[in-house]
C-alpha cells in the first residue's frame, strides 16, 4: 500500500469502488457539508469536495474535507491549479495531511470566465499533470517541486480526471496515458450519458494496458428531469449527452422523470459493472445526494466493503 | 509586433484638462503597422483634443509629432526642444515608448493607448496574440503553436476536459491550441511526440525572476557596461 486512503484500500480487495462527491457551501455554514456528507456516508468509500466548483467561491475543499475527517469520514480533497501556485499547492498539501485528509483529486479547473470572478488573474502555474508528477514526488521521492527535500512528507493517494468526450476523441487515451506516466492512483470520468463512447474509450484504455497501471472509477450523474438533460447539453462543455437519454425522460411524464433519471443510472452502472477496465463509480448527484444510497443500492454495490 | 488600440478620447482629456499646451507623439513602428499610434493617429486625435476644446471653451494648443522608434533614447532625444515648449504630452506609443518618453523628460507624459499584447495580423484589421515572451521558447515542440499564449489555461500537457469541436471551453470564439497543435503534428507526422511530458514551466524568465533585461556586451558601449558594473 501506498497509503493510508481507503480508497486505495478498497481497490486493492479487488471489489467495485463507489466515491461521490458533496459541494461546499458559499458561506460559512459547515453543517450543509456535514448533513449533505451523512446522506451519504453509509454508501460510499470516499466523499469528494469540490474546489471552487464552475469557478464559484465557495468555502475550501480542505476545510471541509478536515471537517468530513473529523467526523471520521474519508474526505477526497480536490486541488485546482487555477487558484494556486506550486508553492500554495504543497503548503495546503501538507497541511491537509497533517490534518488526516490522504486522498486527493489534481484537477486544471474551470476557467475563471465561468464564475463569479471572471476578473481574476488565473494562476494556472502548473498543469494537472505536472500536479500529480509533484504529489507523487513529494509522496515517493520526499521532494518538493523545487527539489528539497521534506520531513514527514504527505502520503496522498493520487487521483485526477478524464473526459472521454471531449475532444480531439484520439487524444483521449493518449492524455490518460501521460496522467498514468505522472503516477496518478485513480481516475473519476467526466459524467457518462453516452455509454457506447465511454466503453470505445474503456476498451482503448484496456487495450493499452493502462487498467492495470490506473484505477478508472466510471463518473455518473442521474437526470433530474428533461429540463437538467437539455440544460447539460447545450450549456455544460464536454458533455456528451445522445438524443435517446433526451428522448427516454421526454417519453415519461414531468413528474415521473426524476424516477426514471434514477432508474437510467442504476442501469447504467449494471452495465458499465460488465465493461472491462471499470473499477468502480463515481456518483456525481448534483444538488441530489439524497439520492446515493438509492443508486448504490439499485446498482448492487451495498453494502460497502470494511476494509 | 506590439498591439495597442486608442484609449477612449474622454480618459486622454481628463489626463490632459490641467494644462494648455500638450504634444502627442506617435510612434513609426509597431503602432502604426496596427493604425493605434502613428502619424495618421496622432494628427487624428490632435484634432478631436482641439474640438472638443473649442466646443467646451477651453484654450488648448496641440503640437503634433512622429518620431521614428519611441521605445529608443537616441529617437526620442530628437524631442527636447518640443517638450521643452509644453505642459505635457500624450504618447501614443506602446508601454514602452511612453515610459522611455517619460524618462527623458521631466513633465507629464499621459499613455493615449491601451498596449495590449504580441501578436501577428490574422487578416486586414484583425490582429491575435500569439507569444507572451516565456523567454524559453517552446515551439520547437510543439508544432509551432504556442500552449502558453494560445491556450487559456497554458497548460503545458493539453488539451484540458473543456475542449470541443477544436474551440476553447471559454468561447466558441477561441481556437483550442491543443487541438491546433494535435493538427499540426499530424500533418508533420510527429504524433509520437504528444506522449512526452513536458515538465513544469520555470517561469523565471517569463518575468517570475523580476524584470527582464538583456545585455549584449558585444553590442553595449564601453561606458554603459562600466556604469552596469559598478
Amino acid at each position: 500500500m501506498k497509503t493510508e486512503s481507503r480508497l486505495e484500500k478498497v481497490l486493492a480487495s479487488g471489489q467495485l469502488a463507489v466515491t461521490s462527491e458533496v459541494g461546499p457551501p458559499r458561506g460559512c455554514n459547515i453543517d450543509i457539508v456535514k448533513e449533505k456528507a451523512n446522506m451519504i456516508k453509509d454508501h460510499v468509500d470516499g466523499i469528494n469536495i469540490t474546489d471552487n466548483q464552475t469557478a464559484m467561491v465557495r468555502m475550501s475543499s480542505i476545510a471541509a474535507g478536515v471537517a468530513l475527517k473529523q467526523m471520521g469520514l474519508d474526505p477526497i480533497i480536490q486541488m485546482v491549479s487555477r487558484d494556486r501556485n506550486r508553492l500554495a499547492m504543497q503548503a495546503d498539501i501538507l497541511g491537509a495531511y497533517a490534518l488526516g485528509c490522504n486522498t486527493m483529486l489534481c484537477l486544471s479547473g474551470d476557467h475563471p470566465q465561468f464564475g463569479d470572478h471572471p476578473m481574476a488573474k488565473p494562476v494556472y502555474d502548473i498543469d494537472s499533470i505536472n500536479m500529480i508528477k509533484m504529489v507523487k514526488d513529494m509522496r515517493d521521492e520526499a521532494k518538493f517541486q523545487g527539489g528539497a527535500d521534506i520531513t514527514e512528507p504527505p502520503k496522498m493517494f493520487i487521483g485526477a480526471a478524464a473526459n472521454p468526450f471531449a475532444d480531439p476523441f484520439e487524444l483521449r487515451v493518449m492524455r490518460l496515458a501521460k496522467k498514468v506516466a505522472a503516477g496518478v492512483d485513480f481516475i473519476q470520468t467526466q459524467c457518462i450519458f453516452n455509454t457506447a463512447k465511454f466503453e470505445e474509450w474503456m476498451k482503448q484504455v484496456v487495450d493499452r494496458g493502462l487498467d492495470e497501471k490506473v484505477a478508472i472509477l466510471a463518473g455518473i450523474t442521474p437526470m433530474k428531469s428533461l429540463g437538467m438533460a437539455k440544460y447539460m447539453k447545450s450549456k455544460v462543455p464536454g458533455m456528451d449527452i445522445p438524443d435517446e437519454v433526451i428522448d427516454r425522460l421526454a417519453g415519461v411524464d414531468k413528474d415521473k422523470q426524476a424516477e426514471e433519471g434514477i432508474k437510467m443510472a442504476i442501469e447504467q452502472m449494471q452495465r458499465l459493472k460488465e465493461c472491462k477496465g471499470v473499477k468502480g463509480f463515481h456518483i456525481m448527484a448534483i444538488e441530489w445526494e439524497e439520492k446515493v444510497p438509492e443508486l448504490v443500492e439499485g446498482a448492487g454495490l451495498s453494502p460497502r466493503p470494511k476494509v | 509586433m506590439i498591439t495597442a488600440e486608442q484609449k477612449p478620447l474622454q480618459e486622454i482629456l481628463g489626463y490632459i484638462a490641467p494644462y494648455e499646451k500638450i504634444l502627442v507623439v506617435g510612434c513609426n513602428e509597431c503602432v502604426t503597422v496596427c493604425a493605434a499610434g502613428g502619424r495618421k493617429e496622432v494628427g487624428l486625435l490632435s484634432s478631436a483634443i482641439r474640438l472638443n476644446s473649442a466646443k467646451a471653451g477651453k484654450k488648448i494648443e496641440v503640437l503634433e509629432h512622429t518620431l521614428e522608434r519611441q521605445c529608443d533614447p537616441e529617437y526620442v532625444d530628437q524631442l527636447a526642444e518640443l517638450a521643452g515648449q509644453v505642459d505635457a504630452v500624450v504618447s501614443l506609443a506602446c508601454g514602452c515608448g511612453i515610459q522611455t518618453v517619460a524618462s527623458q523628460y521631466p513633465i507629464p507624459v499621459f499613455p493615449g493607448v491601451n498596449t495590449k499584447f504580441m501578436g501577428a495580423s490574422e487578416s486586414q484589421g484583425i490582429w491575435a496574440e500569439r507569444c507572451m515572451g516565456c523567454g524559453d521558447c517552446m515551439l520547437g515542440i510543439t508544432g509551432g503553436i504556442c500552449p502558453i499564449a494560445r491556450c487559456s489555461k497554458s497548460i503545458m500537457n493539453g488539451p484540458c476536459g473543456g475542449s470541443v469541436n477544436g474551440k476553447c471551453e471559454i468561447s466558441p470564439d477561441v481556437d483550442c491550441a491543443w487541438q491546433l497543435i494535435w493538427d499540426r503534428l499530424v500533418e508533420l507526422g510527429l504524433q509520437d511526440r504528444y506522449e512526452e511530458l513536458v515538465a513544469a514551466k520555470d517561469w523565471r524568465p517569463a518575468g517570475g525572476g523580476g524584470p527582464r533585461k538583456i545585455i549584449r556586451e558585444d553590442l553595449a558601449s564601453s561606458k554603459i557596461i562600466t556604469e552596469d558594473n559598478a
